[in-house]
């Protein structure tokens, strides 16, 4: 790989001494120089130069000084200023992981006026906490979060980057990962260390849960990777961790956003997230109208679940889409999944087949739905569910 | 108004079944279909042509076959395809086909707006959007549910999020990927397929893009797929009939003891 000034092209406005992170940059009569044995190649300069001016020529794909990079990174989510359980979901594995590699763990949080909660990421296995803490960065953006993601994990350099599967996540790490120029695999529902080689092995699912895939970047990094909710097991919180917050900070210009958010509208119907929940209670087709989720949402209240539904459900206007559970709604991994009437159609099952322990209740015996269940009972769901509802409220001294 | 959507052919998943036997997928006579998310962005940027004027160009990447995808947008009203293929793009993973997709763009220009569905039903990844975004500097918004107005070169559009949905405003160009919420996509009319089984598709390969060759294909795809295998098969579980009284006892008594 090389880099080079094309001096006819550049203007000597300095961006690109603003955002090198590695001070790798001077200006000598209003032209960039770059000082060869500080440059990393990482490309900066070359996103940040409105005028081209910054050449970077790639003979291969792969990142240059691949052992230089070292430790983990986890993404801290915050959403209103709180840290989203996904995080500490991601700490947990992230422990494992550290421990294989003999390396650190960092998780690195962007906000406002977040610096009162970072504690807990330290308690729950941090070694470093990285915060970056603007007004422009309160909410999420696409632009100046991936901005300042990318800037950081420049600088840094580690060997592992973890985010959550969320509608945050999923958007934003894209984006790193293209500026970044490495592998990204979506939605791991297992990660591990290759003994020998110490890569990341990236295990997902694919052709709607069919089959399995173990995905590697070789020659890449960050290795990164986005899992899904309820995947790992939150990370214990020890309070007797010590760790570092170190505060960052970055050039105004990366903070910049063509979006801008206007507002958040949280609906009242999606009281309990299905995404999040342990336990869920869908129904579908077989509960024969709107009305009729009342009795579900009965013993979700008892099990202390969400309520969730089939696509048919979804589509007659019984439900709203948010609740959906499948392959054109939402993929869900609770603890416990009880299907009261659903037939459980292969579009279902890929979105909830992961789930610890399936229960289903269906009139047909014959239904596909009880060849993915640990339970199953063969009867009318409206007389079984309002039992089930009873018995669990004794038996759990609700 | 100039709308571009990049779509996806995949095999029907709800086709694909597992041999019992040799635990394989079985493939054979599985049908290859539009991305069922990708429908949605059809329709949308057929619905903001007619609304705000302009063309709907339709992209995919793919083999010679997925021509197949493209006449069916164009008989949903799309106004014209390109099928980006070549020996040259096999074995891309998301960054290398994001990136294949964005020179395409470049090539056509011209465009407001790049929709696509949320993420592929085969891969699921929801990666090639951002990354066409990305390489092309834009901005984007994810899991549109609506796009509420369309004026003076910006758009305000709802994403949805975990809790409910963001209001976002953005200048355009811009890339969406939709969700299932936005519209009811139409059948193709009668008129629309006579269209479509009219309609040339050109087909670009990679000399007729202006692109960087170590960025293509496996060479520029950094992921690696080492194994590939099915996922341990859910042992049958315990089935109760009879009256329900008992049968909700029985499965009480199981599980009261993990729910606590």
């Amino acid at each position: 790989m090389s880099i080079k000034v094309i001096t006819d092209k550049c203007t000597g406005c300095s961006l690109c001494v603003k955002v090198c992170a590695f001070g790798a940059i001077t200006m000598v009569d209003k032209k960039a120089i770059i000082d060869l044995d500080k440059c990393t190649l990482c490309g900066a300069c070359v996103d940040v130069c409105k005028f081209s001016a910054i050449e970077l020529k790639r003979d291969s794909s792969k990142t240059p000084n691949l052992e230089d990079y070292k430790g983990i990174w986890v993404f801290g989510e915050q959403k209103k200023g709180v840290i989203q359980s996904i995080s500490y979901e991601l700490l947990g594995k992230a422990q494992e992981l550290a421990k294989k590699l003999d390396t650190e763990i960092c998780c690195v949080v962007l906000g406002h006026n977040i610096k009162d909660n970072l504690q807990e990421l330290i308690h729950r296995g941090a070694d470093k906490v990285y915060v970056v803490d603007s007004p422009e960065l309160e909410n999420f953006l696409d632009e100046p979060y991936t901005n300042v993601l990318v800037n950081l994990l420049r600088k840094h350099r580690p060997e592992i980057f973890l985010c959550g599967a969320t509608f945050m996540g999923r958007s934003l790490i894209s984006r790193v990962a293209v500026k970044l120029h490495t592998g990204l695999t979506a939605d791991c529902t297992g990660l591990d260390i290759d003994e020998k080689e110490k890569f990341l092995l990236q295990t997902r699912p694919a052709f709607g849960g069919n089959i399995m895939a173990t995905i590697l970047s070789k020659n890449h990094r960050p290795q990164m990777a986005t899992v899904r909710h309820k995947v790992f097991k939150e990370a214990e919180i020890d309070t007797s961790r010590k760790g570092e917050i170190i505060e960052e900070t970055v050039a105004k210009t990366l903070l910049k956003s063509r979006t801008k958010l206007l507002d958040i509208v949280e609906e009242v119907t999606a009281t309990i997230n299905i995404a999040e929940a342990d336990i869920i209670v869908s129904g579908g087709r077989g509960l024969k109208g709107p009305e009729n989720f009342e009795i579900l949402e009965e013993l979700a209240k008892v099990l202390g679940g969400a309520v969730g539904a089939s696509r048919a459900a979804v589509d007659s206007d019984w439900i709203p889409y948010s609740h959906q559970v499948g392959q054109t709604g939402k993929t869900v991994c609770p603890k416990v999944y009880v299907a009261c009437g659903i037939s459980g159609q292969i579009q279902h099952l890929v979105g909830m087949q992961s789930s610890d322990i399936i229960i289903a209740i269906n009139q047909d015996p014959s239904a596909p739905i009880f060849t993915v269940a640990n339970y199953g009972i063969v009867g009318d769901l409206f007389k079984v569910v309002p039992l089930l509802t009873e018995k669990f409220r004794k038996a759990l001294n609700k | 108004m100039n709308i571009i959507v990049s779509i996806k052919q995949v095999p029907d998943t709800t086709q694909v079944r597992i041999d019992p036997e040799t635990n394989t997928l079985i493939r054979e006579g599985v049908e290859s279909i539009i991305n069922p998310f990708d429908t949605y962005a059809i329709e949308e940027a057929v619905r903001l042509k007619e609304k705000h004027g302009g063309k709907a160009v339709v992209i995919t990447m793919g083999p010679p076959q997925a021509e197949a995808v493209l006449k069916e947008a164009i008989s949903m009203g799309c106004d014209e395809g390109y099928l980006i293929s070549d020996r040259a793009f096999a074995g891309s993973d998301t960054l290398a086909t994001g990136y294949t997709l964005a020179m395409a763009i470049k090539k056509i220009k011209d465009f407001d707006i790049i929709l696509c569905g949320k993420q592929a039903s085969d891969g699921d990844t929801a990666q090639v959007g951002p990354g066409i975004a990305t390489q092309l500097d834009i901005p984007q918004v994810t899991y549109v549910k609506k796009i509420e107005e369309i004026k003076d070169s910006a758009a305000t559009v709802e994403r949805m999020t975990e809790e409910g949905f963001e209001i976002v405003k953005t200048s355009l160009p811009c890339l969406f990927t939709v969700v299932k919420e936005i519209n009811e996509p139409r059948i193709p009319s009668l008129k629309g397929r006579m269209r479509a089984k009219k309609a040339t598709i050109p087909t670009w390969k990679a000399i007729d893009l202006d692109v960087d060759e170590v960025r293509l294909g496996l060479t520029g795809s950094p992921t690696w797929v080492s194994k590939i295998f099915t996922p341990p098969a859910r042992p049958r579980g315990e089935i109760f009939e009879g009256e329900p009284e008992d049968t909700a006892t029985k499965l009480v008594d199981l599980l009261k003891d993990r729910l606590v």
